[in-house]
C-alpha cells in the first residue's frame, strides 16, 4: 500500500515537470551531438554543477518567498555580505563552523527584521526589498572598502573541493536542501499554511492562520539560504569579494518560475526550482561551449523565460 | 400598446470543448419590457447574455435585433448594437472618476485629443438623470455599491442603450438601494428601454419584472407571464421536480442554555450590541446592509477589534483579539465573501476542507493521508457534495459546492459557535434548499448558529430567534420559535421604529 503510494507520487512529479524534464534531456542530447562529448567530460560537467548550485539555491530562497506570495530582491547582495563577512571573519582568527552559523544566523535574523517591516508597515515586499539590495551591497562595500578580501581558510576552501562517492559537496548539499525544503513545503502544517497564504491571504487570516508568523520565518529562511549561496560562492573563489552575485535575483526569479513556481504566489515546488535552475545552468554552459555570443545569450535567456511563462499561464487557462 | 420585437435569440446552440451548454435556445424581448432570467447556477444564463454581449460566440443560431440579423463577435458589436451588461461583480476602476469610468474603451476625442469637457457633460446629464445627486467628477471610490451600480447602468445611459442586461444587481445591495434602483429602471421601461434581468430572488422578480423566462440544463423552458405564474411553478420549472417546502420543517430548534452573552460591544463600526446566544438555536441576524451585522461577526470571530463591551462563554468573560483566540473558544465563521475570504480557489477540495485540522494528519514531517481522505470523506458525504476527486480545485465548482465546502472546512473544527454569513449568497434554489436542511440539522446536533442574512424569508423560515439591528446597534430580539414573526415586524426595527 504504502510503496504504490510512492511511486504514485513520483509519477505525479513525472507528469507535473514533464514540460521541463523532457527540455532538459532534449538539450543534454543536443548539446552532447553538437559538442561531440565534450558537454559531457568531466571537467564541463563539474564547471556546470558549479554554477548550478549557487542559482538553484538561490532558487529555492525565491521559490519560498514566492509561494507566500511576496518577493526578495536582495538575495544577490547577501551574496557578496555573507562572503565578504565570511572571509572577514575568518581572517581575524574565527575557525569554520562558529563563522559559518553567525553569518547564516545574522543573516536570517536581518530577513525576518525586513519581513516584519513589511508585514507590519503595510509597504510591497518589492519595494523594500529593492531597497534593501543597495543597503546591503552597500554594507557589503563598506566592511572591505570596496576591495576583495581574500583568506586561506582550509575548511572554508574544502567546501567546495570535497567530493563525497564523486560528487561535489555543493552538490549533494543542493539535494539535501531540495529534500528538507520539500518536507517543510509538503509535509508540515507551516509549509501547507505556505501555500494558503499565497493563494488567498484574506481566506488564509479568515482560516485562523497566523499569516505575519509564517511571513516574517520565511523569509528569515529566504535569506539564510541566501547567506549559504554567498559562502559557497566565497569559497569557490577563496575569497569575499563585494561585487559577487549582481543581478543574480533575476536568474533565481527565473530558475524559480521556469520550474513552476507561481509570480502571484500559492503555487510551486523545490524540485521544479531545482529543475528550472538545471534548465538554466545547462543553457548558459551550452551557449558557453558553442561560442555563442555573450550578449546573445543574455537576449535567448530572456526570450526563453518569456516563453516558459507564457506556456504556463496557458496551461493554467486551460484548467480553468 | 403595441409590442415592437426588439431582440429575437433563436435556436442559439453553444458547446465548450464538446460540452453542449446551450441547446436550442430562444429568447423574445419587446420593447419596454423587463424580463427574468432565471434558473439554477449552471443553467446557461450567463453564457446566453454572454453571447449575446460578445464575450462568446454562438456555435449556430440567429440573433436579430429589431427585426434585422446582425452578428456581435465582440463586446464592442454589442455595443453598437445598443446592448449593455451591467455584470454581478461590479467592473468599474475604483481610481478613476465617474466620468472617466462610463466612457472608458471609448473615450471621446478628436485627433487624438481627448474631449473632457464634453465627456463631462455627457456623463452629468446621465447622472442628473438617474437622480444620483453627484458630481460626474467624483471618484467612484467614494461611492457606495448602490451608487457604483448605478454608475454601470448609466454608462449603458450615455451609448443609448436598447436592451440592458442586469446581472444580479442587488446580491450586495441593501434592500433600500434595491428600491431605488426599482424606481430608475421603471423610469427607463417608461422610455423604452428594455431589460433582461438575472437574480436568484423570487420577491424582486415578481416585483419588477413583466415576464420570466425559465432555463434548465442549457435549454429554455418556457417563458411566462409575470401574472399568470406563481413562485411555486417557477421553482418547479426551474428545479425540473416540484419543491415541497424550501425551507425544510416548520419546528425551530429552540436551544437550552446560553451560551455565549455579548454585552455592549462597540467599536468603530459598532455602537452598541448586547444579545446572547443558546446552544443549539438558529440566531437569525437580520437589518440593512451597513447595519452592523456582518462588523459584529467580525468583532466575535476577531477579525476587527471592539474597544468596549464584554463577550461570555459559558458566563465567562473571554477576550477576542484575534482570529487565534475566536478558534481556541471554538467559534467558526462562513465569511459573506465565499471567493475572496472562503476559499482558497486555486487549491484543492481536500486542501480547503482541511486547512484548519492538518494537525490532525501531519506529523513530524509525515502526512497520513488515510487520515486526511476520511476527514474529507465525511463531510463530503454528510453535505452531499458534487465532485469529480478530492483534488480537483474550488474554482471549478457551483457555487452551492463551494459554499459546502466553507461550511464543511469549519464542521471539521468542530466548533461550538458557528456563525453563517450570507450562507446562500449567489447559490441557486436547490443547493439553498439543502444548506437550509444543513442548518436545521446541525442546531438539533447541538451546534450554536448565528446567520446573518439580508434575505427576510430565509431568516423569518429559519431562526429560532431574530436579532433586528440598525446603525450599529441591536433595535430588537424577536422570539421566532414559532415562525410567528412578520416580514413587517422585522422591517419596522430594521428601518428604526421604536416600539409596535
Amino acid at each position: 500500500m504504502k510503496k504504490q503510494r510512492k511511486t504514485n507520487a513520483l509519477v505525479e512529479v513525472i507528469i507535473d515537470q514533464g514540460a521541463i524534464l523532457g527540455a532538459i534531456i532534449v538539450m543534454c542530447a543536443i548539446l552532447g551531438i553538437t559538442t561531440q562529448g565534450l558537454f559531457f567530460s568531466q571537467s564541463n560537467i563539474s564547471n556546470l554543477l558549479n554554477s548550478f548550485t549557487t542559482n538553484c539555491i538561490l532558487a529555492f530562497a525565491m521559490t519560498c518567498i514566492l509561494i507566500v506570495g511576496e518577493i526578495d530582491l536582495s538575495v544577490g547582495s547577501w551574496i557578496a555580505l555573507s562572503g565578504v563577512s565570511i572571509c572577514m571573519m575568518l581572517n581575524a582568527g574565527w575557525s569554520f563552523l562558529p563563522a559559518l552559523a553567525v553569518v547564516l544566523i545574522g543573516g536570517a535574523i536581518i530577513g525576518g527584521i525586513v519581513g516584519a517591516v513589511i508585514v507590519y508597515s503595510g509597504m510591497p515586499s518589492f519595494v523594500v526589498t529593492l531597497a534593501m539590495q543597495m543597503v546591503i551591497r552597500g554594507v557589503a562595500e563598506l566592511i572591505c572598502d570596496g576591495t576583495r578580501v581574500s583568506t586561506t581558510n582550509e575548511e572554508l576552501y574544502r567546501l567546495t573541493t570535497m567530493r563525497i562517492l564523486h560528487l561535489p559537496l555543493p552538490t549533494i548539499l543542493t539535494f539535501a536542501v531540495c529534500l528538507g525544503l520539500s518536507i517543510l513545503l509538503i509535509r508540515t502544517v507551516f509549509g501547507k499554511h505556505m501555500y494558503a497564504i499565497g493563494g488567498n491571504r484574506n481566506a488564509a487570516v479568515y482560516s485562523g492562520i497566523k499569516t505575519k508568523k509564517i511571513i516574517i520565518i520565511t523569509m528569515m529562511l529566504t535569506s539564510l539560504l541566501a547567506c549559504f549561496a554567498g559562502v559557497l560562492v566565497a569559497s569557490r573563489v577563496t575569497s569575499g569579494q563585494p561585487t559577487a552575485g549582481v543581478g543574480y535575483e533575476g536568474n533565481a526569479i527565473a530558475a524559480a518560475v521556469l520550474g513552476g513556481v507561481a509570480f502571484t504566489g500559492g503555487r510551486g515546488t523545490a524540485f521544479g526550482a531545482l529543475l528550472g535552475a538545471l534548465v538554466i545552468g545547462i543553457m548558459t554552459n551550452g551557449l558557453n561551449l558553442l561560442e555563442v555570443n555573450v550578449y546573445w545569450q543574455t537576449i535567448i535567456k530572456g526570450i526563453i523565460i518569456v516563453l516558459a511563462v507564457y506556456i504556463d499561464t496557458i496551461k493554467k487557462k486551460k484548467m480553468v | 400598446m403595441k409590442r415592437d420585437k426588439v431582440l429575437n435569440m433563436r435556436e442559439i446552440n453553444k458547446a465548450f470543448f464538446g460540452v453542449r451548454v446551450l441547446e436550442d435556445v430562444t429568447l423574445e424581448l419587446h420593447k419596454g419590457e423587463i424580463r427574468a432570467l432565471m434558473g439554477e447556477n449552471g443553467a446557461g444564463k450567463s453564457t446566453l447574455m454572454k453571447i449575446l454581449t460578445g464575450i462568446y460566440q454562438l456555435d449556430s443560431g440567429v440573433i436579430e435585433i429589431n427585426n434585422q440579423q446582425v452578428t456581435i463577435k465582440n463586446p464592442l458589436d454589442a455595443r453598437n448594437h445598443k446592448i449593455c451588461i451591467v455584470h454581478q461583480e461590479i467592473a468599474l476602476a475604483e481610481n478613476l472618476t465617474i466620468t472617466e469610468n462610463v466612457f472608458l474603451g471609448s473615450e471621446l476625442s478628436r485627433n487624438g485629443f481627448l474631449n473632457g469637457q464634453q465627456m463631462i457633460e455627457r456623463a452629468q446629464r446621465v447622472v442628473d438623470s438617474l437622480h444620483l445627486n453627484l458630481s460626474a467628477k467624483t471618484k467612484v471610490s467614494k461611492l457606495s455599491i448602490a451608487q457604483q451600480q448605478l454608475v454601470e447602468i448609466a454608462k449603458a445611459l450615455v451609448f443609448e442603450a436598447d436592451i440592458i442586461v442586469l446581472d444580479e444587481p442587488t446580491a450586495s445591495i441593501s434592500e433600500d438601494e434595491a428600491q431605488q434602483l426599482f424606481e430608475k429602471m421603471k423610469e427607463l421601461k417608461a422610455q423604452g428601454i428594455s431589460f433582461i434581468y438575472i437574480s436568484h430572488r423570487m420577491e424582486e422578480v415578481f416585483e419588477i419584472c413583466d415576464s420570466v423566462s425559465v432555463m434548465r440544463d442549457g435549454r429554455m423552458i418556457a417563458t411566462k407571464q409575470m401574472n399568470e405564474t406563481n413562485m411555486d411553478e417557477i421553482i418547479t420549472l426551474m428545479v425540473g421536480r416540484p419543491m415541497e417546502n424550501l425551507f425544510g420543517e416548520d419546528a425551530r430548534p429552540t436551544g437550552s442554555k446560553k451560551i455565549m452573552e455579548v454585552k455592549q460591544l462597540k467599536n468603530r463600526w459598532l455602537k452598541q450590541v448586547s444579545f446572547d446566544l443558546r446552544e443549539g438555536e438558529i440566531l437569525g441576524f437580520s437589518g440593512l446592509v451597513g447595519a452592523g451585522r456582518t462588523e459584529t461577526a467580525r468583532a466575535l470571530f476577531g477579525i476587527d477589534k471592539f474597544d468596549s463591551g464584554k463577550i461570555l462563554l459559558d458566563g465567562k468573560e473571554i477576550g477576542i483579539t484575534g482570529v487565534t483566540d475566536a478558534l481556541r473558544h471554538k467559534i467558526g465563521m462562513v465569511p459573506e465573501d465565499r471567493k475572496g475570504t472562503g476559499l482558497l480557489l486555486d487549491a484543492s477540495i481536500a486542501y480547503n476542507l482541511t486547512l484548519l485540522v492538518m494537525k490532525q494528519y501531519i506529523k513530524a514531517g509525515r502526512v497520513n493521508h488515510k487520515t486526511e481522505k476520511r476527514i474529507v470523506d465525511i463531510y463530503s458525504k454528510k453535505l452531499s457534495i458534487k465532485m469529480v476527486s478530492p483534488k480537483q480545485k474550488c474554482r471549478e465548482l457551483s457555487g452551492g459546492n463551494q459554499q459546502k465546502i466553507v461550511i464543511s472546512k469549519w464542521l471539521a473544527f468542530q466548533p461550538r459557535i458557528l456563525i453563517l454569513d450570507e450562507p446562500t449568497r449567489g447559490i441557486d434554489v436547490g443547493a439553498k434548499a439543502e444548506i437550509y436542511q444543513l442548518i436545521n440539522q446541525l442546531a438539533k446536533e447541538g451546534y450554536s448558529i448565528i446567520m446573518i442574512s439580508s434575505e427576510l424569508p430565509e431568516i423569518l423560515n429559519i431562526s429560532s430567534r431574530i436579532v433586528v439591528m440598525r446603525e450599529g446597534a441591536v433595535t430588537a430580539v424577536l422570539d421566532n420559535a414559532n415562525g410567528t414573526v412578520t416580514q413587517e415586524e422585522v422591517m419596522h426595527w430594521a428601518m428604526g421604529g421604536q416600539t409596535l
